[in-house]
């Protein structure tokens, strides 16, 4: 489903993403774990195309995203492939990027209608039964602004999956929200989990990430650290680094 | 001032409310697309050309902008005497008739614009500029291609931050139109200037100060009217209203 090998991203001489290597099969969920800095979210942009990555290999559903020539310079698939690549996975922001000037329904069946050319009915019809299942109905014809910090995120939840994605992205889904939000967010993903959703999620829930993912990943300095089951990593067999990581997590 | 004297005033000084009104007019229909067009050339990567706009930009916003007016309206013949005159600019001007009326509305039209444009500018690249990149990126993500992403998303966002600044500048440019009868050009603002020792009173002057006024809060209503018609809660808010009302007047 996805494939990265020997990714690397550089911000002028910063280096950010050094040799990260993983693969997330179909219906399964990733989570991505770590201290800030550490490359997670640049990770995550540069597989949805919003960072250009500097060298290495990504595979998105088979199609090849990019490549390294045998120069040593990143290739990129031409437009038309970069789009239909975009098409395939949804991304969640921390922020929730929610269009201030449309009401819900709109900024759900926006995309639908103007990239998929949907008929506004038809992506009306699937724009309700999203808001349905993220408990938002009623709210279809709020703007983004009247809602609270959950519902937006929801809201955006919902506007990532009118495009029917093969794989969907999460960048810190809870981290601009207060505690007391969290909780539905994250219900949220797990329903979508339940579901056979494959999913990469970026978080800073550690429990949660323990709870839902088939595979965590844990990044620091730019590299993959370590990597396995969530028993594994919160087990007692995990790299002193990461043990310590999350030693200093629970203390706060 | 006997009641005669005082509509026959009126009715002279209304007749010069038009070529006022029409420096107003003409200014902010060229000036707002130049305005946008300068924008962008300001925003431009290629560092030369935003440079050469923000030195247009410095000089209009630095200067008087009756100065400009004057420079705009005398200029022209001593350009055409200097040797460093361009031979197509000779080309270009040689048959202009320098007296004519036409010639002193363009050329005076020609330094509102310019002066306005680069007001504009600046405004129109605040309010780009203050998009969150978050919302380039959720459209990107979500599959809308530059142009989409630009007409649906940010300019009707952009439009919308602009809209009280812009009209700030406009209010402003009806009470600016008054400089033109420094040039002299025979707008209200002349005519009731010369009119003050004929009829030894104060009253042209008197009747000036209300048309601006009464111009400025007729803008400024329409101007706010238009900033609530782009707030979509507000304007979920009358159609709810609406209906409401409807369904009581059939029940």
């Amino acid at each position: 489903m996805l494939e990265v090998k020997n990714l690397s991203k550089s911000f002028d001489k910063l280096c950010v993403l050094k040799d990260i290597n993983f693969t997330v099969e179909k219906g399964e969920v990733v989570a991505v774990i770590g201290p800030s800095g550490s490359g997670k979210s640049t990770l995550l942009r540069c597989v949805n195309q919003l960072e250009k990555a500097g060298g290495g290999e990504i595979n998105v559903c088979g199609i090849n995203m990019m490549h390294t020539n045998e120069k040593g310079k990143a290739v990129f698939a031409d437009t038309k492939t970069l789009r239909e690549i975009r098409l395939k996975t949804g991304l969640v922001f921390q922020n929730f990027n929610l269009f201030p000037h449309m009401t819900v329904l709109r900024n759900i069946t926006e995309a639908p209608t103007l990239v998929l050319k949907k008929s506004k009915a038809e992506a009306r019809e699937h724009a309700i039964e999203l808001l349905r299942k993220m408990g938002l109905e009623a709210k279809a014809d709020a703007y983004p602004s009247e809602l609270s910090g959950g519902q937006q995120q929801r809201v955006s939840i919902a506007r990532a999956l009118a495009l029917d994605p093969e794989i969907l992205f999460f960048d810190e889904p809870t981290s601009a929200l207060d505690p007391e939000l969290t909780g539905e967010i994250l219900k949220v993903i797990k329903e979508l989990a339940n579901d056979g959703m494959t999913m990469v999620i970026v978080t800073h829930e550690m429990a949660f990430a323990h709870d839902v993912a088939d595979k965590v990943i844990f990044m620091e300095g730019g590299y993959i650290v370590d990597e396995g089951t969530p028993e594994h990593l919160f087990g007692d067999n995990a790299s002193d680094r990461l043990k310590q990581f999350l030693q200093r997590f629970n203390q706060h | 001032m006997t009641g005669e004297q005082i509509e026959t005033l009126f009715g002279l000084m209304l007749e010069y409310t038009i070529p006022t009104l029409k420096i107003f007019c003409f200014t902010l229909l060229y000036s707002i697309p130049l305005g946008m067009v300068v924008a962008l050339l300001k925003m431009c990567k290629i560092k030369p050309i935003s440079w050469l706009t923000n030195i247009y930009i410095l000089i209009m916003r630095g200067t008087p902008l009756l100065l400009q007016l004057i420079v705009a309206q005398y200029s022209v013949p001593y350009i055409l005497k200097s040797d460093a005159c361009p031979a197509f600019l000779h080309a270009l001007l040689d048959g202009v008739d320098i007296r004519s009326e036409t010639y002193t509305f363009n050329m005076m039209l020609f330094a509102f614009v310019l002066n306005y444009a680069a007001y504009f500018a600046e405004i129109f690249r605040g309010g780009i500029e203050s998009i969150p990149r978050g919302q380039y990126e959720a459209a990107g993500a979500l599959g809308l291609n530059r142009t989409q992403t630009f007409f649906r998303i940010i300019l009707p966002q952009v439009i919308r931050r602009v809209l009280p600044a812009s009209s700030n500048e406009i209010i402003t440019l009806v009470k600016d139109t008054s400089l033109a009868s420094a040039i002299p050009y025979m707008e209200i603002m002349y005519i009731a200037k010369k009119q003050v020792p004929t009829y030894a009173s104060l009253l042209p002057l008197f009747m000036a100060g209300l048309f601006y006024f009464a111009f400025a809060m007729v803008l400024t209503l329409l101007l706010s009217l238009i900033e609530k018609s782009l707030d979509p809660m507000w304007r979920r808010n009358v159609k709810t209203l609406r209906k409401g009302i409807f369904r009581r007047g059939n029940a």
